[in-house]
This record gives C-alpha cells, sequence and structure tokens, in this order.
C-alpha cells in the first residue's frame, strides 16, 4: 500500500527553484532516503510534506497524496491532525529541536495532548513507557530533565519519542544522526531500523550515503532540486549509474581510500605549478620530532564542585611530515588534548615541548613565538574569522605576526591562496561570500602563514558536505607534501582518521586506551573500545 | 540549587548593601557642604529668625559642631535606626513624610506595569511573524506611542477621557476611577518600547529549530507562541520592565503633577523647590534601595524562566537577545 506519493514537486524561495520536480513514493512498512549534500533540497522537501516549507515559499505538485489524502488542499486546521499525529518528524540535533526550557517528558505529553485522548495521568505513564520504549535508561528521571542535562544519543531517542508518541503511519527524520558519536548513531539508526519493522513507514533524510545504507530500503539521490538516481539501495550502493552518485560515494573516505585522492582532482591548482616561486615553502626533512607530549593531564571543575578528569596520562609524539590522528566520542579528551599542545590551556601535570621547547614557564613574548610553530584549523569555518574581514586582511594580520614585512604581505597572501587552490579573485571576499569548503581552505592558508611546524586540525572536515569534505582532505595531503608540515588530526570520525592519518590514537574517558599506525588499529583493534567504535562505523553496504 | 540561589541573594544582597552605603554617603556629602548653614536651615530656612540660643541648641543636638567623620558616623548611625531626619518643609520626620506618599506612588507604578507589561505582550505575541502590512502597522504605532512625551499622552488623555467624554476624573488618587488615567499615560510609552523589544525577542525565537519541531507535532500557532516561544523572549522584556518599574517607584513626578495625585515624585519636586534636603535625599535613599531590591527580583527570574542558569557560574547572566 503506497502512505505517500510525491509526483513532480515543485517548491520554489522568492522566484528561484530550490525542489524542480521531484517524484517519489513510500509505501507501508518501507525506508526511503533522500540522499544529497546542502543545498540540494532535501529537507525542504521534508518540510514541504508536513506543510511547514517556510516564509515566501510556494509549492507546486501534480500529486501530492498522503494515505489517500490531497495533501495540496488541506487547510491549516487540517494540517494539525496530521502532523505528529499521522506523520512523525524527527529534526536534526536534538539539542536545538527540543525547547531548551521545557522538560522532555513536557515535550512527549504535549504530542499526547494534541492527539490522543489520554488523560494526565495517562499521558505521564505513557510518556515514561514511550522514553523505555526507544531504549531511554530510568525513564521516570530522565522525563523530568532538561534538554541539556541529557547526553546528545538520549535527546536524540526524547525527540523519536516525540515523533513517534502519536503512532504515526509515516516518521520524516531529517539528519536523525548527524550530530551523532558513531556508537551512539548506530543505536540511533537500530532504533529507526526497529520502527520499521513495525509495519510504519520512513521518509530519511541525510546527507550520509553510509547511514542510509543500514536503513533505507530505496535511495533518492538529490542534486540541485533534482532527484539524479533512485532505485534498491544495494542497487545504487554497489552498481552508481549516475555520474553524481559515483562522486559521492568516491569522495568517503575509508579504509580503501588510502592513499589515493578522494576529490577526483589531480593536485590543487597553486601546486601543480608554485606561480608564485619567489619563496619555495619551507620544506621539513622527515624524521624529526616536532612535538613531544609527555604524561599530560588536566582536570575540571564540574557542576557539582567535584574534579573530573578531562585528560589523563596522555604522551605521544609527532614527527614532521607525519599525521597523527586522535579519534575518540564527544568528551572523550580530544579538544583538551589539542588546546593543551597548542598552549592554550596549562595542563595539571605533564609538559608539551614545541620543537623541544616546553610551554611551561614561557614569558608571553617567547610563548607568542614558539605559537607560530604550532597552528590550528577549527572545525567552524564561519566562527573562525571577523565577519567583517576580508581575506587579504586576514592573511595580512597572520602575516604581520609572522613578521612578514608589509610590502610583501599581498604577495605571500596571493601564494598562500594558490597554496591552497584559492586565487587572487578571493583576496578581497569576505567569509560570507565563502563557501564553508573555500572558508576552510582560507583557515588552511592563514594556519600556513607563519610557516609553522605543525597544524593541530579540530575536527577540520566535520562541518562540510562529503564532497567537499574529500577536497580539504586532499588539499591537507598535498600542502603535507609540499611543506612537510605535520598535523594532529582530531576527529570522531574514524573514515576521515584512516583516510588522512599515518597513526592514531583512541582516546576514551580522557585516557588513550590504543595508539599505532592506523592499519594496525583499524585491523587488528586489540582495546574493547576500538572494537565497539569500529564494529559502529557504518559500512557502504545495503541492509 | 538551593546553594546556588542562596549566593545569588546573599551576593545581590551585600552589593545592595554596598550600594545603599555609596548612597547615604553621597547624601551626606551633599548635606555637609550645602552652602549655608545647616543650623539655620533646620530651623526653619532663610526666613526664620531664631535667637542664637536656638542655634546653639540646635548645632549641639545635631552635632554640628563635631568634626566631619564623627558627623558621617552618626549621620550614618541615624539612617541604620530609620531616622532620615526631619523635613525642614513640613516639620515632620522624612520617613513619615516619604511613608504618606509611598502608598499612592506604588499603587500607580503597579498598575502602570501591569497595563504595560500585558498591552505589550498581547500585542507582540498577535503581530510577531505576520504578515508584513501587520508588524508595520504595530511597529509603526509602538514607534509614534514610544516617542510621544507622557505628559502630552496625559493631556491628550484627560481631554478625551476626562473633559470631552467624562469617563474619569481628571485628579486626585482616591479609588481605581482616578488611577485610570495617570496609568495609562505611564503605561503606554513603555508598552510601546516592551512591545518592540518582545517582538524581536520573539522573532528570533519563531525562527529556531525547536519551534519547527513543536510546529510539527500538530500544536496550533498560538500554542507554539504561548508555550514555547514566550518564555524564551521573557529574558529582555523583565530586564527592561526592572528598570522601568525602578524609575517609576522613584516617582512619576510630571504625571503626578499633572494628575494632581499624591506620591512620591510631587513630594520630590515640592522638597526640591523648598530646597528641603532631607526629603530629597531620603528620596535618593529610596530608589537605590529599590532598584536593589527590582535587581535582585530580575535575576531571580532569570533562574525561573530559564532554569539552565541554575546550573551556570553565578556571575553568568542570561544574554539580552533582540534587546537592541
Amino acid at each position: 500500500m503506497t502512505v505517500l506519493r510525491v509526483e513532480n514537486l515543485r517548491v520554489e524561495f522568492g522566484g528561484s527553484p530550490v525542489v524542480d520536480g521531484i517524484s517519489f513514493e513510500v509505501q507501508r512498512g518501507e525506508c526511503l532516503a533522500l540522499v544529497g549534500e546542502s543545498g540540494s533540497g532535501k529537507s525542504v522537501t521534508a518540510r514541504t510534506l508536513v506543510g511547514l516549507t517556510g516564509e515566501g515559499s510556494r509549492v507546486g505538485a501534480d500529486e501530492l497524496t498522503f494515505a489517500g489524502q490531497d495533501l495540496t488542499r488541506l487547510r491549516e486546521r487540517d494540517w494539525r491532525g496530521i502532523r505528529g499525529g499521522r506523520i512523525g518528524f524527527v529534526l536534526q540535533d536534538a539539542l536545538v529541536s527540543l525547547d531548551p526550557l521545557r522538560k522532555v517528558g513536557k515535550e512527549i505529553a504535549e504530542v499526547l495532548a494534541a492527539h490522543t485522548r489520554l488523560s494526565g495521568t495517562e499521558r505521564r505513564d505513557r510518556v515514561v513507557e514511550l522514553l523505555a520504549a526507544v531504549g531511554v535508561p530510568e525513564p521516570e528521571l530522565r522525563a523530568r530533565q532538561l534538554p541539556h542535562e541529557l547526553s546528545g544519543g538520549l535527546r536524540q531517542r526524547a525527540l523519536i519519542a516525540t515523533a513517534i508518541a502519536a503512532e504515526p503511519e509515516l516518521i520524516i527524520a531529517d539528519e536523525p544522526t548527524t550530530a551523532l558519536d558513531v556508537t551512539i548513531q548506530a543505536q540511533v539508526i537500530g532504533l529507526l531500523a526497529g520502527l520499521k519493522n513495525q509495519d510504519r513507514s520512513l521518509l530519511i533524510i541525510s546527507h550520509d550515503l553510509a547511514v542510509v545504507a543500514r536503513l533505507a530500503d530505496r535511495v533518492a539521490v538529490m542534486k540541485d532540486g533534482r532527484i539524479v538516481e533512485h532505485g534498491p539501495t544495494h542497487r545504487v550502493l554497489a552498481r552508481p549509474e549516475h555520474e553524481y552518485t559515483r562522486q559521492l560515494l568516491a569522495a568517503i573516505p575509508a579504509e580503501h581510500t588510502k592513499g589515493t585522492r578522494l576529490s577526483g582532482s589531480t593536485g590543487s591548482a597553486g601546486l601543480a605549478g608554485s606561480a608564485g616561486g619567489s619563496t619555495p615553502p619551507v620544506r621539513r626533512a622527515a624524521g624529526d620530532v616536532v612535538v613531544r607530549a609527555e604524561g599530560i593531564g588536566k582536570s575540571f571543575r564540574g557542576p557539582d564542585g567535584k574534579d573530573r578528569a578531562a585528560v589523563q596520562e596522555v604522551s605521544f609524539s609527532l614527527r614532521a611530515a607525519e599525521t597523527v590522528g586522535i579519534v575518540g566520542e564527544s568528551g572523550s579528551g580530544k579538544t583538551t588534548t589539542a588546546r593543551i599542545t597548542l598552549g592554550l590551556t596549562e595542563p595539571d601535570s605533564g609538559s608539551v615541548e614545541v620543537h623541544g621547547q616546553g610551554w611551561a614557564g614561557l614569558g608571553s613574548a617567547a610563548r607568542r613565538a614558539l605559537r607560530r610553530d604550532i597552528q590550528v584549523v577549527y572545525q567552524d569555518t564561519l566562527a573562525a574569522f571577523d565577519p567583517r574581514y576580508t581575506v587579504a586582511k586576514v592573511l595580512g594580520e597572520a602575516l604581520e605576526v609572522s613578521g612578514v614585512p608589509r610590502k610583501r604581505r599581498r604577495e605571500r597572501a596571493v601564494e598562500l591562496l594558490e597554496l591552497v587552490g584559492l586565487g587572487v579573485q578571493h583576496l578581497e571576499r569576505r567569509p560570507l561570500q565563502l563557501s564553508g569548503g573555500q572558508r576552510q581552505r582560507v583557515a588552511i592558508a592563514r594556519a600556513l602563514a607563519p610557516e609553522p611546524a605543525v597544524i593541530v586540525c579540530d575536527e577540520p572536515v566535520s562541518a562540510l558536505d562529503v564532497s567537499v569534505q574529500a577536497q580539504v582532505l586532499d588539499l591537507l595531503e598535498d600542502v603535507q607534501r609540499e611543506t612537510g608540515v605535520a598535523y594532529l588530526f582530531i576527529s570522531h570520525d574514524l573514515g576521515v582518521i584512516y583516510h588522512a592519518c599515518d597513526r592514531v590514537l583512541v582516546m576514551k574517558d580522557g585516557r588513550v586506551v590504543e595508539e599505532g599506525t592506523v592499519e594496525k588499529v583499524f585491523r587488528t583493534p586489540e582495546h574493547p573500545y576500538t572494537q565497539e567504535l569500529i564494529a559502529a562505523i557504518p559500512k557502504l553496504t545495503a541492509a | 540549587m538551593r546553594n546556588k540561589i542562596l549566593r545569588l541573594v546573599g551576593g545581590r544582597l551585600i552589593a545592595g548593601v554596598g550600594v545603599l552605603w555609596g548612597a547615604a554617603t553621597l547624601t551626606f556629602l551633599v548635606l555637609y557642604f550645602t552652602p549655608g548653614d545647616q543650623a539655620q536651615a533646620i530651623v526653619g530656612g532663610e526666613n526664620a529668625a531664631p535667637t542664637p540660643e536656638v542655634i546653639a541648641q540646635v548645632t549641639a543636638e545635631y552635632g554640628l559642631d563635631q568634626p566631619w567623620y564623627a558627623q558621617y558616623l552618626s549621620h550614618l548611625g541615624r539612617i541604620l535606626h530609620g531616622d532620615l531626619g526631619t523635613s525642614y518643609r513640613l516639620h515632620t520626620p522624612v520617613t513619615q513624610a516619604i511613608g504618606e506618599q509611598a502608598g499612592a506612588t506604588l499603587e500607580l507604578a503597579l498598575a502602570a506595569a501591569v497595563v504595560g507589561l500585558t498591552l505589550s505582550t498581547v500585542v507582540a505575541l498577535a503581530t510577531a511573524k505576520r504578515r508584513r502590512w501587520i508588524r508595520g502597522i504595530a511597529s509603526g504605532s509602538e514607534l509614534v506611542i514610544a516617542s510621544t512625551p507622557s505628559f502630552w499622552l496625559g493631556i491628550l488623555l484627560l481631554t478625551v477621557f476626562s473633559f470631552g467624554l467624562r469617563l474619569f476624573p481628571a485628579t486626585g488618587s482616591h479609588g481605581l476611577q482616578s488611577l485610570v488615567l495617570p496609568a495609562l499615560a505611564l503605561a503606554l510609552p513603555i508598552a510601546g518600547v516592551l512591545g518592540h523589544v518582545l517582538r524581536e525577542a520573539l522573532e528570533e525565537v519563531l525562527d529556531e529549530p525547536f519551534i519547527v519541531s513543536a510546529r510539527t507535532r500538530g500544536l496550533a500557532d498560538l500554542t507554539v507562541r504561548l508555550r514555547h516561544a514566550l518564555r524564551h523572549a521573557l529574558v529582555p522584556l523583565i530586564t527592561m520592565t526592572g528598570y522601568w518599574v525602578g524609575a517609576l517607584l522613584g516617582g512619576a513626578v510630571i504625571t503626578e503633577t499633572l494628575f494632581t495625585r499624591q506620591g512620591i515624585g510631587r513630594l520630590l519636586l515640592s522638597a526640591v523647590n523648598a530646597k528641603d534636603l532631607p526629603v530629597v535625599l531620603g528620596v535618593v535613599l529610596l530608589s537605590a534601595g529599590i532598584y536593589v531590591l527590582l535587581n535582585l527580583v530580575v535575576d531571580l527570574l532569570y533562574l525561573v524562566i530559564d532554569p539552565r542558569l541554575r546550573d551556570a557560574p553565578a556571575t553568568a547572566r542570561p544574554a539580552v537577545g533582540g534587546a537592541s
């Protein structure tokens, strides 16, 4: 039985089409995945299906029916019965999708109040049942807590509980696992798969082909508002017909992509024939130790007044032209380790040396000088820049701090841009006039300005689409080959780590539980936690 | 959490004592350095012709012949005992003079606060994120009302509702009837400002993902606004309301004069005119005390509105979003 049928759906915002004539249907007990990168129109499609396309939109369709009902003719009152009652909707990132000022239980009870005849007490009981059903431990306690008091995984489960509370026939999930750690991601996927087995229909929106591979019966790949490929999951993943699907699949970093290029291009523009030429980038000899961390530890005082160890007994060394990954889930101490390495956080114990020079006891001038040797690239490319600065000013400032004389700065800025595959035409742009990938390239260029020995990359590709991520990972590799810079590469994504790193430290609860070459750690993981992590990696094979 | 609240209350009270001490010191400096003889002022001002014996007696009684630090200490001591001095003009204790007028001002300030808050909340809830022309009309009228001086608004209200329609009395401070026009004259301009602030805050909140999430549960628009959006938008509203009510309790001079009402404002006005310093300084101390108290109330309300702040470090205050 067809639950949802969409025929030639078009959505415009201010006259420009965002969804450009797509058609699909969802059968009862079936899971369809809409896959695409940002701007492909997948989320707009999902919202249109519950009548919440947004301000200034125009929706048209030859057919838009849900359980035999024409959705294009619904009035606002009619929509209320459908939303939450017959179509459940799970938004991305429960931290912002649950009202931060309301108790989790109230959010779920709200759905029951709107769509069932249960009394207040019955609703309270049902809330606890629902939380238990989505695998939330201690549901009575959790129902009384606020979203920020729950972990990311529990929040996402609570959000799913709001979507299934009124037992809807169709559940739409927009990026249901995006902000989650890989083991939590696996649990949430398992939960959604369980719903499918209860004969409910699922429409999953995702940018991640690997995630939907475990869940979806069919996949529709969207690009620029159109569906470019549509078919059974195993066929699309195993024998993609459209060029774009092939690109998407090839761009996913994983074990088998190691040592290959992800983006399909051959070297970035600037590297092919370094145009500036006048000052060839410093090439550092491989093999010298540039960073050595010895038994570092750091505790923070929690809200309960007790000290909690964020990092304990972490030691590593990083050599020139080497990439060492730190992998772990949120709260494992990755970022604190990075901050201590950068000299931004004072460790309680242990020491970090950059080029044999420790941070401890340095005066502020010496500290600044040492900082030139160790730079950083962050995840959030928008927060990393002053929105009013042009690229020229961003790089100019970095070059000024590095002691480059004023009249050489522009020339050097262009060289840096070319090194990261941008050009002189980007000098006068401001952060908002650049795409996410371009911004991350500028961030890398800025990090390279003082010719550092090390760049700490803190989740540098986590906010990027897979094809852009591929380009940035390729770029980092090119830059390393060219300059011999070492990377301390922090990521929660094991595929990215495997692809990009030589060695890896696996962190859990502030400790390094396993370390070694990526091949050894990934193929023969010894610690149970590493085994669990690797088992949880979404695989590109159909469910 | 209880500890946190106690710490906050304790901290604010200590800071409040500091503020009051500062105000008391200021009042002392004003009295001490006022040109003219203080004893002369105490016995009746420039026009009185007391005998030298009387002056000598007053000087001894008030310790005016003591060194400044002794005078300062006894000044603070008197304030601690609730003695704010005697009005030069009324010849009654300042506390009594203020006490007689405080009721009417409190009545007026609270009535204006209730009217202003209700009006701004209703208008903002009804117009936030609506069609362009609806928001245009709302924010246009808010701008006009907010930029109208309250005395002018008062005169308009008097002309229409009192002299014209004869619905409400023009003067006096007895009964609900006499409260309506002055409360409106005070409330309308501030309702314009509050409404504007609240609508901006609401429009910011209504774009949040959790609002979309609430809509996908099938909630009606009004429910979404009342249950989910309003609470988030309240923070800038109560911040502003706190300051505003504080200012009102310190005396709504113009409105009280215009409507010939009793109140702190008129007391202050006549005290200033008569150079009745003890009364002026008493009102200064009262205002300082009210601000300390209201700040504490506003801080506690933040914790009620946003439970996340209860876990945050004690110094954190919520961001005042949308208050531009």
